[in-house]
């Protein structure tokens, strides 16, 4: 398997044990942060998830207590977990003691009594639906490589994958909407807004409903997006309304 | 003889500048880029790709969004003069879509078939960066102008700069900030048609355009519009076609 994408879930897949099983929701994301930890590399690894109100959720620790971190965002309400969130876009800081200290007077303090140097946030979202935050943390300043910020944004991207209920092999074999080539892709995300709008749900939940239709009636997600934009399928309400991935809701109780 | 004319080009270079504001919306710039572009050339078609953490062309905005001219965009995935220009680093320039089977063998045909003869296309540069390309469709065979080239090279220059909104990068980090904010965005407006599409039972291509021309009209960026659309779709009443 030679796609970035595909290394990436061989990286995850390899961060196994006792105790963090990868089939689950919330395990492959410990995973995922625990892979990325080692991969990118960074010192410590938190990802967070949105919850139905908009606030952040489900934490995840990569370990080394980086959710410690993440957590003191949302007591202060600043940082970068908290801008990559706002603005939609990645929010990387390689000298948190310096420009840190400008943008989050509060949090760069608190960050730095943790030994934390240099933090690097990225938005988990598709389009205007938007997720989560994977946050890198570093003991030393200093920027990501290209090769680094490629990686630490695949493993977003797979994160985003995940968490709009891809149920993919972790060997990556399978087929997943979003690796598909760039034809699709555009297909896809209309398809998305479509199915929020006829089913009257949030857009990550239109997603949701948009694979579980696919997984009930055996077809690829890019084939179902194409019939619904084309008007093949009229209406996506009432068909294959059962979510594949019911232990992240769970997970999210 | 270049076709690019003297008089035009300072006009359209004048209206670049005039966009750098602190409204800045852009995608109205990238609609204006590739417009201009297709205007200042001469050609039937311009469209405005940006490149992915993957290293793969994304489709941004192009002078018209018909459904046959996005798919020519997309299908350059492995092959085809935006990533001859993207991997080179310079322009690429086909006069003759009908003798260049061998060369793109998946989009020579598609784009004969589309009904263009020629296509060239530009990189957008940003010191030793490639970050895109600007890719020109002709409806007639025949190559650009040596000095058109280099026109057409300076926009993009220009686009680019515009993109990252600052003369020079000061941090290392601003490229992939801008570049991952404007590759979702354009998801962002990809969600939105679906979204206009499904309320007024028009096909995406119309649902853009009514995002634009709503957008127009109201004095708001386009962007803005996609994302209010799609987050609270019953709150556009004025957003119908006709």
């Amino acid at each position: 398997m030679n796609s970035p994408v595909g290394h990436v879930r061989a990286l995850i897949a390899a961060e196994q044990i006792d105790g963090r099983d990868p089939a689950t929701a919330e395990g492959f994301l410990r995973c995922l942060c625990a892979a990325a930890v080692r991969a990118v590399p960074a010192s410590g690894a938190a990802l967070n998830v949105l919850v139905g109100d908009g606030s952040f959720g489900l934490w995840i620790d990569g370990g080394a207590g980086s959710k410690v971190i993440t957590e003191l965002q949302v007591t202060l309400g600043e940082g970068p977990s908290v801008d990559a969130h706002a603005t939609r876009r990645p929010v990387f800081e390689p000298s948190l003691g310096d420009s840190g200290v400008t943008r989050w007077p509060v949090f760069a303090a608190g960050a730095m009594d943790l030994g934390v140097r240099a933090v690097f946030a990225f938005p988990l979202q598709v389009g205007a639906a938007r997720l989560g935050v994977l946050e890198l943390h570093r003991t030393a300043p200093g920027s990501l490589t290209d090769d680094q910020l490629r990686v630490a944004l695949t493993f977003a991207q797979v994160g985003v994958s995940r968490l709009l209920g891809s149920t993919e092999d972790l060997d990556g074999s399978g087929t997943d909407g979003f690796e598909a080539a760039n034809a699709d892709q555009a297909v896809l995300h209309q398809a998305q807004g479509m199915a929020m709008v006829q089913l009257g749900v949030s857009l990550g939940e239109a997603s949701l409903r948009l694979r579980a239709h696919a997984y009930a009636t055996g077809r690829r997600l890019t084939e179902v997006a194409r019939d619904l934009v084309e008007r093949r399928i009229i209406n996506l309400d009432g068909e294959g309304a059962q979510s594949p991935d019911e232990d992240l809701d769970e997970d999210l109780a | 003889m270049p076709t690019i004319s003297p008089d035009r080009l300072a006009q359209v270079f004048v209206e670049i500048a005039d966009t750098l504001v602190e409204d800045f919306d852009l995608f109205e710039f990238f609609n204006l880029v590739t417009s201009r572009t297709a205007e200042l050339a001469d050609v039937a078609a311009v469209g405005l790709l940006l490149v992915d953490h993957h290293g793969h062309l994304q489709f941004m905005a192009a002078s018209t969004e018909e459904a046959r001219l996005l798919e020519l965009f997309q299908v350059q995935t492995e092959e085809g003069p935006c990533q001859d220009a993207f991997h080179s680093g310079t322009p690429t320039v086909n006069a003759d879509l009908t003798t260049a089977d061998d060369r793109w063998p998946e989009f020579a045909p598609r784009a004969v078939a589309a009904g263009y003869r020629s296509v060239h296309a530009i990189p957008l540069r940003l010191r030793t960066n490639v970050i895109g390309a600007l890719n020109l469709f002709g409806a007639d065979t025949g190559r650009l102008d040596p000095t058109d080239v280099k026109i057409i090279q300076g926009l993009a220059d220009v686009a680019t700069i515009a993109l990252l909104q600052e003369r020079t990068i000061q941090r290392v980090e601003a490229l992939t900030e801008q570049l991952q904010s404007a590759l979702n965005s354009r998801v962002v407006i990809e969600q939105a048609k679906g979204v206009v599409a499904q309320l007024h039972n028009v096909d995406v291509t119309e649902a853009f355009e009514l995002l634009r021309s709503y957008a127009r009209s109201n004095r708001l960026r386009l962007l803005d519009v996609a994302q209010a659309v799609v987050t609270a779709p019953a709150t556009f009443p004025d957003l119908v076609p006709g």
